[in-house]
């Protein structure tokens, strides 16, 4: 009824082939920036900033990092944890070596930086394929790990091996370090999302994006009408490590404030990166944020749930919890094979019908 | 001789020892890659649930004794028996193949013709419920393995190698066992696919899953099979494992050190999960002899990978992989 494309006329190139050509779709689009930017800031406290929000925001870049790899270009990657290690690192590097530096600008470097090192990561994807390359990934993940433990400049020589974030503020008000208001916290993560997410978006659906689906559905058949696997593999990998450093570098400096990096990146972080972009859906950026909120949401869900609703030791409801969340995953899978996305998009379908049936 | 040489050699032994280890694990990755296309990441949690059972069944302690205590307020921990390991072996390899059959009915029956990618995260997920669901079972504390496999220094290699260089070699007796036990496995996972109805059945999916079907092989009944035999190879790897080094959570651990044994050596080939462990073993243990000291040490953790991926370059479908052939 009010879901439709009917009646909603377009009078220029530029109007038709915007992002969201239903009106009804624009208007929530709008409506989320005014909660998420108008609202949400205002009414932060720390528990739900450090809970749920900061890192469903960090996780929501990275997963949009790995969806364009994964998800647009076809290409399994394991490395996540490493390459979120790599912008971390980067990021401290640069905090402590320029503390004059505005903090964005650090940020943003460390994505170029953890760009070119999975530029460098990306290299064997051009021989390698499928399982073999998702293996291979790995290489990187151990071998990043390892690096950051092993050399003392990376972690400037401290006694416990641990990086800490200083304090740097950003227009008076500080954005990393211990005395950060949860605000600050949201909102400093909140707009490096959005303006990644935008970004995202229309690379996606331009020249780039299409080049990069071309690959992933049949790679010798793109390379036959054009499209160099080279530069494109090797794309979709800087700007995936582009994203994931940026999130690396957010989830040390805001919201851990201090990390070891076998702990804070390990292996088990890019099962659960990956795990976001396939329940949210592959290819989808809608997805990412879908995964991501699913699976930020689903532990505090189940330990609120199990210690704190029936009382249970810790431990055992820790174990409980990893049971669900395995069991959830695979219901899922058999479920809706293609995530939240799919589901999002029928309902979608469904509502552009309604009422009628067909 | 030079005693550098002779350390080298000991260390090269010892690293070909703890190939065979990683080959063990490898081993029940390929029989399901093979049979079913499925990269079965739960392997090394498979390894570390029949580990636990066997452990529990063997000191009799009760399932669940943790929940119910919880729940219930009991101070229920073990129904007092110890059964010998034999029974307690054969025990264990029945709750593998029941495993086995709830993996296909729960699981594996409803994703047929999924994306691999898709299967892959399955067994994730998989391996996350396993993982929890021993630790539920059994308890998270570290645990003691011993079904009475010898274990120590050997001293016939010792005395051997005195003899011959004047410097004994220390290769652990439980490793040597480790080696012969890979070997009997290997031998007669041989025979079975070669010169039995089930074993040349097992190949017929392996080779084409539509082809086997119009003949009448029941693919549900295979893939059981498959996944008993991998329970089974994972359970040899959890003895070999928690003999070693105990029944805990990072025996779970060990898939990771599989995988580029798998990748070196191929994803489909058995010889090749041998050749490939060995391979490894050798060479991470050769590498960190004679680098380790230089770069700050540890290099265990990922040089396997970085020599797989570097072999890969120049070989993508492994040692002794089927060769890649791409139609369009």
């Amino acid at each position: 009824m009010f879901y439709r494309e009917a009646g909603d006329f377009k009078t220029s190139y530029v109007d038709d082939s915007q992002t969201f050509p239903i009106r009804f779709d624009r208007m929530r689009y709008y409506a989320v920036l005014v909660l998420g930017f108008g609202i949400l800031p205002f009414v932060m406290n720390d528990y739900w900033a450090n809970a749920v929000f900061v890192p469903f925001l960090i996780y929501a870049i990275a997963a949009i990092g790995l969806n364009i790899l994964t998800g647009y270009c076809g290409q399994v990657s394991l490395g996540t944890g490493g390459f979120m290690a790599v912008g971390a690192y980067a990021c401290y590097k640069l905090m402590t070596a320029f503390p004059w530096m505005p903090m964005p600008v650090n940020v943003l470097l460390a994505g170029l930086v953890t760009a070119g090192v999975g530029v460098l990561f990306g290299l064997p994807s051009l021989r390698i394929k499928g399982f073999y390359l998702a293996v291979a990934t790995l290489a990187a993940q151990f071998f990043l790990v390892w690096l950051f433990n092993k050399v003392p400049w990376f972690y400037n020589y401290s006694a416990s091996g641990q990086i800490t974030a200083p304090e740097r503020t950003l227009l008076g008000v500080a954005v990393t370090g211990a005395s950060t208001p949860a605000w600050a916290k949201y909102l400093f993560c909140a707009v490096f999302l959005f303006a990644l997410a935008w970004l995202a978006r229309n690379l996606t659906r331009g020249t780039v994006g299409r080049k990069w689906m071309a690959i992933r559905d049949m790679d010798i058949a793109a390379e036959i009408i054009g499209v160099n696997p080279l530069t494109t593999k090797l794309s979709a990998f800087a700007v995936s490590s582009f994203y994931i450093g940026i999130a690396g570098a957010l989830f040390f400096a805001v919201y851990l404030g201090a990390a070891e990096v076998g702990e804070a990146f390990g292996i088990q972080k890019s099962f659960l990166i990956l795990f976001m972009v396939i329940i949210g859906g592959l290819g989808s950026i809608f997805g990412s944020f879908a995964g991501a909120a699913f699976l930020v949401l689903l532990p505090v869900l189940l330990k609120n749930l199990l210690v704190g609703g029936l009382g249970w030791p810790t431990d055992l409801a820790a174990h409980i919890e990893l049971m669900i969340v395995g069991a959830l995953i695979i219901v899922f899978l058999i479920l809706e094979p293609h995530g939240l996305a799919q589901l999002w998009r029928v309902a979608k379908e469904k509502l552009r019908l309604w009422p009628f049936p067909h | 001789m030079p005693d550098q040489l002779l350390y080298a050699m000991e260390v090269s032994l010892n690293g070909l020892m703890a190939g065979i280890m990683y080959s063990l694990v490898a081993l029940g990755f390929v029989l399901i890659f093979k049979a079913s296309g499925i990269f079965n990441y739960a392997q090394g949690v498979l390894a570390l649930f029949a580990a636990l059972t066997l452990v529990g069944l063997q000191q009799g302690q009760i399932p669940f004794s943790h929940v119910i205590n919880a729940i219930f307020g009991t101070e229920l921990h073990s129904f007092g028996w110890t059964l010998p390991a034999l029974v307690a072996i054969a025990l264990t390899a029945l709750v593998m193949v029941g495993l086995a059959w709830l993996i296909e009915r729960l699981v594996l029956k409803h994703l047929v013709n999924q994306e691999p990618i898709i299967l892959f995260m399955a067994t994730i997920g998989l391996a996350y419920f396993l993982e929890g669901l021993g630790d539920v079972m059994w308890g998270a504390d570290i645990k003691k393995l011993d079904v009475g496999l010898p274990q120590g220094i050997s001293e016939t290699i010792d005395a051997i190698t005195f003899n011959a260089f004047g410097y004994g070699f220390f290769i652990d007796r439980l490793d040597i066992v480790a080696a012969v036990v890979a070997a009997l496995l290997v031998a007669s996972l041989t025979l079975f696919s070669q010169y039995t109805k089930y074993g040349r059945a097992l190949r017929a999916v392996a080779d084409d899953h539509q082809a086997a079907l119009s003949v009448g092989i029941s693919l549900r009944f295979i893939w059981v099979l498959v996944w008993s035999i991998a329970g089974f190879v994972a359970l040899v790897a959890g003895i070999m494992w928690g003999s070693k080094s105990g029944v805990q959570f990072s025996l779970s651990l060990i898939a990771l050190k599989a995988l580029p044994v798998l990748m070196l050596g191929g994803f489909t080939s058995i010889p090749g999960a041998i050749v490939g462990g060995l391979i490894i073993g050798m060479g991470e243990k050769l590498f960190e002899f004679f680098a380790g000291p230089l770069i700050g040490g540890a290099t265990e953790n990922w040089f396997a990978y970085v020599l797989a991926l570097l072999f890969l370059v120049f070989r993508p479908q492994g040692l002794f992989g089927e060769r890649i052939i791409e139609r369009v």
